[in-house]
Formats: C-alpha cells, structure tokens, sequence
C-alpha cells in the first residue's frame, strides 16, 4: 500500500508539537498541522521528506503508530547541517513535510508466520511502527521476537517502551549492547549472537531488519544459517535523496530507486546488488 | 548414562563425538553452581577448565585501571565459556564473573589435553570445536570494533 500524495512536490507546513530527547544526540518530533487536518495516514516502514526551512531537506522514516493518524512522528539523530538544524527546534516551530513515501514492511504477509525483528542502533525507529501494528493485530502472528543491539546502555532508544515491550509474554524482547561498564547486567555482544537462540520457527519465520548495512549483511547469513529462505527477509536501505519520487536518480541503487522501490526491500530481489561493493 | 553425559551429549559443542569420547568427557565433568557477581577466573590464573553454561550469565571482563571493570561479551545459557585451555601457555586473558546466579558443566582441560596427547583423533575433534568457537568470537569482535552504531560508523 502507498498512500496518495496530493502534490508530491510540495510540502505542508507542519507545527513542532512535542520534543522527546531520546539520547545524547537522538530526539523525537511530534509534528501536528497547521491548517487543521490532523490525518496522516501512513503504512510502517515509509518516511516523509522533512524541510527545515532555510536549511535543507532530508529523508527522515516515521516512527509513530500507523494505527494514529492524528499526530506524525519522527525519530532522528543529529550528524550534520539539517538534522542538527531540526534538534535546534523549537514547540510552536515550523517544519515543511512531503510525504509519506516509499514501500512498507509487508506486515499484512506476515500474518501466520513468526516474526523476527532485528534492529540496529537507531534502526528500530523505522521498525517500529511495524512493530506497533503487529502488537495490534497480536493474535494473527506468531512468535513475535525483537532482537535490539545498541553501542552502550545510554544509547538504547526508547528505552521505557522496550522495556514494556520486554514485560509482556507475547513477545520475546532481546537487547544487547556492543559495550558497557557496571551496572549493566544485560547481554554485551553483537546483536547477530542473539539469532542462533531466538525462539522463532525458521520455515515460518518472516524477518525485518534495519541498521547499519553491514550489521544487515552479518544477521541475513545468521538468518539463513537457521534456514530461513531471503524471500522472507526483509531489509531497510538509506540513500541520499533528493525528490524522493522517483524523477532525479539520486537515490539509484543498481536498478532500484530507493525512494519508490524502498526503503523496504525483500532480500530475495536485492541480493545481488546488497553483496556487490560501491553501488 | 549419567545426567552429566547426556547434557554434554545434547550439546552442540560435542555433537557427534563417539559415545566413548563422551564417556571419557563426563568422567572429567563436573556439575558447578556461582552466585551472581562470582568470579569464576580471573585473568592470569592458569587456565585449566572449560565451562558448558547450562543457565545464567556471565560477563568476560578486562579491568582498566582508569574505568574499572569492562564488559567486552557475554557467555550464556547454551554457549561455551574458555577457550585458553587449549592453548600454550594455558592462562586466562580476561576475567570471567557470573552476571546471574549460572549453573554450568565444568570440563577439567588439564585432564582432556593430556588425553589428547594420546589420542589425536580425540584432539582433533576437540580443538576443530575450539577453533570454531573462536572463529565466531573474533567475527563478533571484529564487528564490534567497527563500531557501526556510532556516527562514523553508521556511513
Ligand atoms: C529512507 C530514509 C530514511 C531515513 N530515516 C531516518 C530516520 O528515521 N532518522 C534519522 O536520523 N535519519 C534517517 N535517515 C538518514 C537521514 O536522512 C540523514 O542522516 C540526513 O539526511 C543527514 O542530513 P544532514 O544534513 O544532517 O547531514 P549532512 O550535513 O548531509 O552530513 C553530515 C555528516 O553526516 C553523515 N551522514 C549523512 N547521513 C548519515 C546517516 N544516515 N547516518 C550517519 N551519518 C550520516 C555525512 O556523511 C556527513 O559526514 C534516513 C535516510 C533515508 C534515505
Ligand atoms: S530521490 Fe529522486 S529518484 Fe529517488
């Protein structure tokens, strides 16, 4: 499912509604409109164009619940010119939005199978809408795994939810960090260490993954290592962009746009150029 | 066929050894229990043992004077703890404790390695399972080093 998009081209003002510090240099957005028509509707995994107006434009994924049209969220870490712009804003500030845009986690094929979700540093903010929905529909799945890896325990995101996620029992929630000093008495490794224990049915077994792409590369050759076929991973690809629908070709990855065919991408189709170096 | 023998039977670690071989192994086996915050070595002791961890978790450590103790893995439930008791000079590198209370098999290397000097087949397949337990080790390491969630690391 895409959603229609009125004017591709042309973004609406939207209003800083809410600022979350998720850690040292990662915030959450909460925008709201201005004209009045708080409906967005968006499937998860696809992100908006966000214009920080007088500075610049960047492809950044909505992290909010898909099931909640009326507020749009966004979860991103500060590295450069626009996204340090976005973490100087303010509530009541202006933001321009375009979107949503791009494929989606195919969580409606999902049903029946377990799913394994495993999220890289700030890769489970565009997981987790898929992760929302899942948990709304709990009863069409089955084993449902979320498998987190962090850098170090300050750098865990949404830190209070997944530890709610972690207390209920329809979930198996696993979280390790890449390093850590006491007290931390949760797992230290890559999160790839956690795949081979996972409880989750290899045959019927539907996995998402989002992250660095060399931590993506390493978890598909675990998950196949337990037999899961690449028609059943999905992976969540960046590229710099510029339209964001398809017309430039800045986002062109072999004969993919990133922007119309992905983010989302079933392994099975991509293989070929994910393995392949400087494409 | 003891309890001991067909943990160790059951464990991946040993899948597919001759039954005698096992026999042997659990003849050396004992069943262990720490309470959290346990050292069960520390770096520099002679590394004569070898742990199967059957519940619990333990945190392999190096100690930096300036920021204490850090956590660089952890071993659990399923997973193999040590790996210097095949190795010359048979010394521990980093400090093992128990993060939870960790019940374990503990294998006494000292005796397994002198077997292995009599018996080359046995050897063989004991070091083939070692090598491959460091293997996966030094790739986790390396992924690690790289350090992907960081901002240099992400592009
Ligand atoms: C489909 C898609 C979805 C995305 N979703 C999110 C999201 O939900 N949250 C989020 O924070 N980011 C997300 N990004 C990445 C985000 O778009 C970039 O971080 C952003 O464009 C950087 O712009 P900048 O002007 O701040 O940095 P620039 O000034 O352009 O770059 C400054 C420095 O940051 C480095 N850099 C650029 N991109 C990244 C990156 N992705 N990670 C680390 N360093 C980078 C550059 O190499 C440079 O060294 C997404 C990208 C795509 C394509
Ligand atoms: S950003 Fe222009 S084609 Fe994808």
């Amino acid at each position: 499912m895409s959603t229609a998009v009125v004017d591709p081209m042309r973004s609406v003002v939207y209003e800083v509604q809410r600022i979350r510090k998720e850690t040292s240099d990662t915030f959450t957005l909460e925008l709201h409109s201005t004209n009045g028509s708080n409906d967005f509707p968006f499937a998860a995994g696809q992100f908006n164009m966000l214009y920080v107006f007088g500075v610049g434009e960047i492809p950044i994924s909505i992290s909010g619940d898909p099931s909640k049209h009326r507020s749009l969220i966004h979860t991103t870490r500060a590295v450069g010119l626009v996204t340090g712009a976005m973490r100087q804003l303010k509530r009541g500030d202006s933001i321009g939005v375009r979107g949503p845009f791009g494929s989606h986690w195919p969580v409606e094929h999902a049903t029946g199978y377990d799913v394994v979700i495993v999220a890289g540093g700030l890769g489970l903010a565009p997981v987790r809408p898929a992760l929302y929905h899942i948990l709304h529909h709990r009863e069409k799945y089955g084993n449902v795994v979320l498998l987190y890896g962090s850098r170090t325990p300050n750098d865990i995101l949404f830190r209070r939810e997944v530890e709610k996620w972690r207390a209920r029992l329809d979930v198996d929630v696993h979280v390790t960090v890449d390093r850590a000093i006491h007290p931390w008495r949760g797992n230290v490794g890559v999160v790839t260490r956690m795949i081979p224990k996972a409880p989750f049915d290899p045959l019927n077994t539907v996995a998402f993954i989002c992250g660095p792409e060399i931590m993506m590369r390493f978890t598909v050759l675990e998950l196949q290592k337990r037999g899961v076929t690449t028609d059943k991973i999905f992976i969540s690809m960046e590229r710099n962009m510029k339209c964001a629908v398809g017309f430039c070709g800045h986002c062109q990855w072999g004969p993919n746009f990133v922007c119309k065919d992905g983010p989302v991408f079933d392994y099975a189709s991509v293989k070929h150029f994910f393995e392949k170096r400087e494409i | 066929m003891s309890i001991i023998e067909s943990i160790l039977r059951d464990h991946p670690f040993f899948a597919e050894l001759e039954h005698d071989d096992i026999e042997l192994i659990a003849e050396h086996s004992t069943n262990v229990r720490f309470e959290p915050d346990t050292y069960i070595f520390r770096q520099g002791e002679p590394a004569n043992q070898f742990y199967l961890i059957t519940y619990g978790k333990v945190a392999i450590e190096a100690f930096s004077p300036e920021r204490g103790p850090l956590t660089v893995l952890t071993v659990a439930e399923g997973e193999v703890l040590g790996w210097s008791w095949l190795f010359e000079p048979y010394i521990w590198h980093f400090d093992a404790r128990t993060v939870d209370m960790t019940r374990a098999i503990a294998i006494n290397g000292e005796k397994l390695r002198a077997q292995c000097e009599q018996n080359h087949e046995l050897g063989y397949q004991l070091m083939r399972r070692g090598v491959h337990v460091v293997e996966q080790r030094l790739q986790a390491a390396m992924i690690q080093l790289l350090d992907l969630y960081s901002v240099q690391g992400a592009v």
